[in-house]
């Protein structure tokens, strides 16, 4: 056995004890059981540009583009909080659009170019949103931020490019960067930590540079 | 998640046969609430025909002078088209009330109609759910109910419809257009599109086997002032308790659609007539025959209520 078969990581921990625990309190039911027979798990090739650089997959169709980014490409900035749409830890850019990643297939990433916490920034060279997160003490956990700074950087775009709000009393007036406006679209975005308002602090700093 | 095979098409009619071929098949585009679903294996499709590549991503004129929204556009550019913010202000507003700007910026215009109840029950495998396995019985009825329908539920279910979106395209009486795997095209409205859910709650819409959306379509503007006022346990970012999407006109006349009460989007044209007298008579008209359960009879008032503040923001 190779030593390497020994090493235990916190992931590895987290991994293992979540799933005899998953064992251990769900009663093996599944209610449903298709008609059609089940095929055999499907790998396929998938090409797409993930910061800038061109990666290559082979892969089970049902990798989520979240767990592609994670699990195979080992960009771990990217977070898995509810796995469900919910939370927006996931929370990634294709094509410049925030999405959230957990609830999207690898394999419909065909082409795409995908922007990550990785990619947006590096510890030399922070994006100006990382840097404001910083300086505004946006984050104290910190497992939510990277898809919180994803999140802020796309709705300064949206802000920027006129897509309205459900905070937008005029619809046919641009929008603002005011504080209802962007409340209002990081609200896929949960930080249980409750770092709200500094988040919005660190926001409506960088929005203040671009208008 | 179940396996399941992939393939993707570049038109319509070829993704409507390639459903026909393949026993298990479906349909994603934005995916976000089909693969929610088959991560809990609510869903279990055995193959994915995924159709963002067949077009339909435009939002066209009409030569009624109405729009032709592609079954691809996005919620988010739906929402910020010019021509549907001046002209269908209700159908922005209803879109930038659901979901998150993330779901919004995948979720498209067909799927958005298809998407499935928020029930818990349908959501929780463990409990007996006739929409998710038919026949199993109904857990929500007895069970925690409060944020379920009121009218148009069965003894089989009383899961509500969870869209915005679809309450705004009932009252703008949109129509929607499709393809069937032999290549016949149809033209249903709204109205009739959506089922309610009788015995066999898990059929929801009209649509056949391998039917493909290509497309919703709006009649020419009616003018009025459009409000969406959706009720909900939060400001932002959840399903409604009650949603109301009106159009009023400046004689007091108007449309009403409701959300959140049932298993379609809730519009009753016989009560629009008694808008000029105010919310209590259309309300009394709409939810005619409501059954409610204990848990969710306080929707009944709060219809009443929200129908009263947006008739009276149109008055401004």
């Amino acid at each position: 056995m190779k030593d390497d078969d020994f090493g235990i990581t916190r992931r590895g921990v987290l991994a293992s004890g979540g799933a005899s625990l998953a064992i251990a309190t769900v009663p093996p039911v599944r209610a449903e059981i298709p008609s059609a027979p089940q095929p055999m798990p499907a790998a396929m090739k998938v090409a797409l540009t993930v910061n800038g650089r061109k990666r290559t997959l082979d892969i089970d169709t049902r990798t989520t583009l979240l767990d592609a980014l994670r699990e195979h490409l080992h960009l771990t900035g990217t977070k898995k909080g509810c796995d469900h749409g919910q939370c927006g830890a996931c929370t990634v850019l294709v094509d410049g659009r925030r999405i959230n990643s957990c609830l999207s297939l690898a394999v419909m990433h065909e082409g795409d170019e995908v922007t990550t916490i990785e990619g947006l920034g590096t510890p030399d060279r922070l994006h100006p949103m990382q840097a404001a997160f910083v300086k505004h003490d946006g984050y104290q956990c910190g497992y939510c931020t990277p898809g919180q700074i994803c999140s802020a950087v796309a709705v300064l775009d949206e802000i920027r490019n006129g897509v309205p709000s459900h905070a937008t009393r005029d619809l046919n007036a641009r929008p603002r960067a005011t504080n209802d406006e962007m409340r209002e679209r990081m609200s896929g975005n949960i930080c249980r930590c409750g770092a709200y308002s500094n988040i919005l602090d660190a926001m409506t700093e960088v929005a203040g540079r671009r208008t | 998640m179940r396996p399941f095979s992939y393939e993707r098409v570049s038109t319509p009619a070829g993704a409507a046969s390639a459903a026909a071929r393949t026993q298990g098949a479906k349909f994603i585009a934005g995916g976000t609430n089909l693969l929610d679903l088959m991560k809990l294996e609510i869903e279990a499709p055995t193959h994915l025909i995924d159709v963002n590549g067949i077009g339909l991503d435009r939002i066209e004129p009409t030569a009624e002078g109405g729009l032709r929204i592609g079954a691809l556009v996005r919620n988010t550019d739906l929402a910020a088209d010019k021509r549907v913010r001046k002209d269908y202000a209700l159908l922005s507003r209803a879109l930038l009330a659901g979901a998150s700007g993330q779901l919004r910026n995948k979720a498209t215009t067909a799927g958005n109609l298809l998407q499935r109840t928020r029930c818990p029950y349908f959501y929780d495998t463990n409990q007996p759910c006739n929409k998710r396995k038919p026949g199993s019985g109904c857990a929500a009825i007895g069970g925690y109910s409060r944020q379920l329908g009121v009218i148009g539920t069965s003894d089989a279910c009383i899961a509500t419809h969870p869209s915005d979106m679809a309450i705004a395209m009932r009252a703008l009486d949109a129509t929607v257009e499709t393809v069937k795997p032999d290549g016949a095209t149809r033209a249903i409205p709204i109205a009739e599109f959506h089922r309610l859910p009788g015995d066999t709650p898990h059929i929801e819409t009209v649509l056949e086997p391998g039917e493909l959306i290509t497309a919703a379509t709006l009649p020419a503007p009616v003018g009025g002032t459009h409000i969406y006022h959706k009720v909900r346990d939060r400001a932002s970012y959840a399903f409604a308790l009650v949603s109301v999407g009106a159009i009023v006109q400046r004689d007091g006349s108007g449309r009403v659609a409701v959300g959140g009460i049932a298993h379609k989007p809730w519009r009753v044209e016989a009560a629009e007539a008694a808008m000029p007298r105010g919310a209590k008579a259309v309300a009394d008209g709409l939810l005619a025959g409501a059954r409610p359960t204990r848990d969710n009879a306080f929707k009944l008032t709060l219809v009443e209520r929200t129908l009263g503040a947006v008739l009276a923001q149109a008055r401004g």
